[in-house]
């Protein structure tokens, strides 16, 4: 069955649309109300956040618009220190969609929200007419609570933090070039998409001293290192020696003249902490399935004539930019 | 980029021989030719750590920079006013014409296709005119789908060439004495094609040298032993990929397709028998033919350096625009606006003199 107009029309065809399939998936006690806001009870302080998911194509190795969308908004969530709890869910269909892939997409929604205890709470479904979206765009929004914890920022980094990095670099945007252009690469690459919040709980837990946490997405390493400085009025320097990147990653950055460290993630910690709580968080996240490649790649120093440098292999330091231009569109 | 302390201690032994043998040399000024060997140079930080007397110098290597404005602007037109569909590789995406880059026709509505494989053509929405830019690595599969398209007399598939050659220029280069050229760092990709052969007799040291920080080390070794020896002409320190004759069919494609022209290069103006253009068995294909265009003029813009730049005369650095008004938000010119154009690539790694 293909979506039709009709189905965003709000009538008949879109109350059976999210009775009969979203609900049938995501339904909960707050969203089955389907009232016109979800009310939410209990806590003081939040965090807020949304996202809009546009990836092409839908379904990568590794992943699809579903785990994305669930992904991409609680981990903006978790690196503010709140644990994911609720969130709304916007889609905007194309008419014509394969229903079928829709449900797909409902189907890792689902996976996803069990995994991390999440809740969608309301939502919207519009649909346009051919050829007036991409199949399926989504949006969600994110609500995270803070029960004993305090928010981070990148405003309490330090001189002298070090910089920590949860695993390899720029597998999620190999892997959608790669499924993007059908390039065949050999040994393909999974995008690393994943739920960022267990590990941050994990530091939290154990009270390692957090300063900042940001995810590597869009712009990679390289970006977060730049926002971190300018945030900080500080100098990131990275050294490249330390970035964890998977073989075949750097191959097909070498290939492509792309640089892993400017290639995103979507399941990847960039942390700043305090030097002496580094050892700690790293065999901490090194314990935890998603922090296995856990590594220091660098430290925020006196600010100099660039935002972030990177220290080669050899000793020396260039100037590590802040991405620009249309590396790759529509990655998440 | 895991740590491989054998590799970097290698690179540091390296970099200690030379230092020891050019000891006795006078100022070197080694120019590398190619863009990719410029971008490589800046990410490995190499100017920071050769020698005071070894001095690197990029020269015209960058196929997009030393294309001329003026074809962007006769690409657009021609898309505008036959409902064309462009296709290019991504690098020319924001280079800017005089009136727009295909980037910005592409908001205004122009169909803009961006392309890894020039194979990629036959399965683009049609009518399509594809920019067909390039030095030697690129001309090769370029030529044999233009074969192909003329052999399965496609009519709707055009070709808008910007075709430049390395050998001939590098001899232009070494004539003109206010560069002062004392070496050459050789393209490894274009030498893959036209093999060692091609170059002929090059009175200076010119290594051809792969990518990688070893190898382009490698190479400016060499050079720095064969001018302590006083030895001239071309070593290949690339043998994985570059042989003494290179790929004779795609040589042979080469020569067969297409013939020398005097078109203008972007900053640099007419250098003859540099460019390459479609022979009349293809002017079927042939966009300038097809649609008659104009020959490309020789434009320079006021105040902008490029031309001394992509001769080696002098570094970014040196130009009074760099990083003030032009830079790769806001190009002015051509050496800024391709990712590996050499102010683009001094731009990214390095910004101030050493």
């Amino acid at each position: 069955m293909k979506i039709r107009l009709a189905h965003g029309g709000g009538g008949r065809e879109t109350r059976a649309l999210i009775n009969d399939l979203i609900q049938g998936y995501l339904g909960n006690p707050i969203l089955d109300k389907m009232e016109d806001a979800a009310v939410l009870t209990g806590h003081a302080q939040l965090a807020f956040t949304t996202d809009s998911f546009v990836v092409k194509p839908l379904f990568f190795p590794g992943g699809d618009i579903g785990t994305l969308c669930v992904c991409g908004t609680t981990n903006d969530l978790a690196v503010m220190g709140a644990r994911p709890s609720k969130l709304s869910l916007a889609l905007i269909l194309e008419e014509g969609l394969d229903i079928d892939i829709l449900e797909k997409v409902l189907q890792s929604i689902r996976n996803e929200c069990r995994q991390g205890g999440l809740e969608v709470v309301c939502g919207d479904t519009k649909v346009v007419e051919k050829g007036a979206c991409d199949a399926l765009f989504i949006n969600t929004s994110g609500i995270g609570f803070y029960e004993r914890n305090v928010p981070f920022s990148l405003t309490q980094i330090q001189e002298g933090d070090v910089l920590l990095l949860s695993g390899f670099s720029g597998d999620h945007g190999a892997a959608i070039l790669n499924a993007r252009h059908s390039l065949d690469i050999q040994n393909a690459v999974l995008s690393d998409c994943a739920q960022l919040y267990p590990l941050v709980s994990l530091l939290q837990e154990a009270k390692v001293t957090v300063h900042a946490m940001r995810d590597a997405t869009r712009g990679g390493v390289a970006a977060v290192a730049n926002e971190m400085a300018d945030a900080s009025g500080l100098t990131a320097v990275i050294e490249e020696s330390m970035v964890p990147v998977r073989a075949s990653v750097a191959a097909f950055c070498d290939l492509l003249g792309l640089s892993p460290l400017e290639l995103a993630n979507e399941g990847k910690l960039v942390v700043a902490l305090p030097e002496k709580e580094a050892l700690k968080a790293l065999a901490l996240m090194r314990n935890h399935s998603l922090g296995q490649q856990a590594a220091v790649i660098g430290k925020m120093e006196k600010r100099s004539d660039f935002s972030a440098v990177l220290q080669t292999g050899l000793g020396i330091r260039r100037i590590l930019e802040m991405p620009r231009g249309e590396h790759l569109p529509r990655i998440c | 980029m895991k740590p491989d302390s054998d590799l970097i201690a290698l690179q540091k032994r390296l970099l200690a021989r030379m230092a020891h043998n050019s000891r006795s040399l006078p100022i070197t000024r080694i120019m590398e030719v190619c863009g990719t060997h410029t971008m490589a140079i800046g990410r490995f930080g190499l100017r920071r750590v050769l020698p005071d007397n070894i001095r690197l110098i990029s020269g015209p290597g960058c196929p997009v920079c030393v294309t001329p404005a003026g074809y962007i602007d006769q690409a657009i037109a021609i898309a505008r006013k036959h409902g064309l569909t462009l296709a290019a590789f991504g690098d020319l995406l924001r280079v800017p014409g005089r009136t727009g880059s295909l980037e910005t026709a592409r908001a205004e509505g122009v169909g803009v296709e961006i392309i890894l494989s020039p194979s990629d053509l036959f399965r683009l929405k049609k009518p399509l005119l594809f920019l067909a830019t390039g030095f030697e690595t690129t001309l090769a599969p370029i030529a044999s789908v233009i074969q192909e398209t003329v052999q399965r007399k496609e009519q709707n598939i055009f070709f808008l060439t910007s075709f430049k050659i390395v050998p001939p220029t590098l001899h232009l280069l070494l004539n003109d004495p206010e560069i002062g050229i004392d070496a050459f760092l050789l393209p490894g990709h274009v030498s893959a094609i036209i093999g060692e052969a091609a170059y002929g007799v090059l009175p200076v040291p010119s290594v051809i040298a792969g990518f990688e920080c070893l190898s382009i080390l490698l190479a400016l070794d060499k050079i720095v032993s064969m001018k302590q020896d006083g030895l001239t002409g071309v070593a290949n320190t690339y043998r994985q990929a570059v042989t003494r004759n290179g790929n004779r069919v795609a040589q042979k494609l080469i020569a067969e397709m297409l013939e020398p022209c005097d078109e203008p290069w972007r900053g640099i103006g007419p250098l003859p028998g540099c460019s390459l253009q479609l022979r009349p068995a293809y002017h079927s294909v042939d966009a300038v033919r097809v649609f008659s265009l104009p020959p490309l003029e020789n434009e320079n813009t006021p105040g902008c350096c490029c031309g001394d730049i992509l001769k080696g005369k002098i570094r970014p650095f040196d130009c009074p625009l760099f990083a003030k008004s032009c830079t790769p938000d806001s190009p002015v010119g051509p050496c800024m606006v391709s990712s590996e154009g050499t102010c683009a690539a001094f731009y990214k790694y390095e910004r101030t003199a050493p």
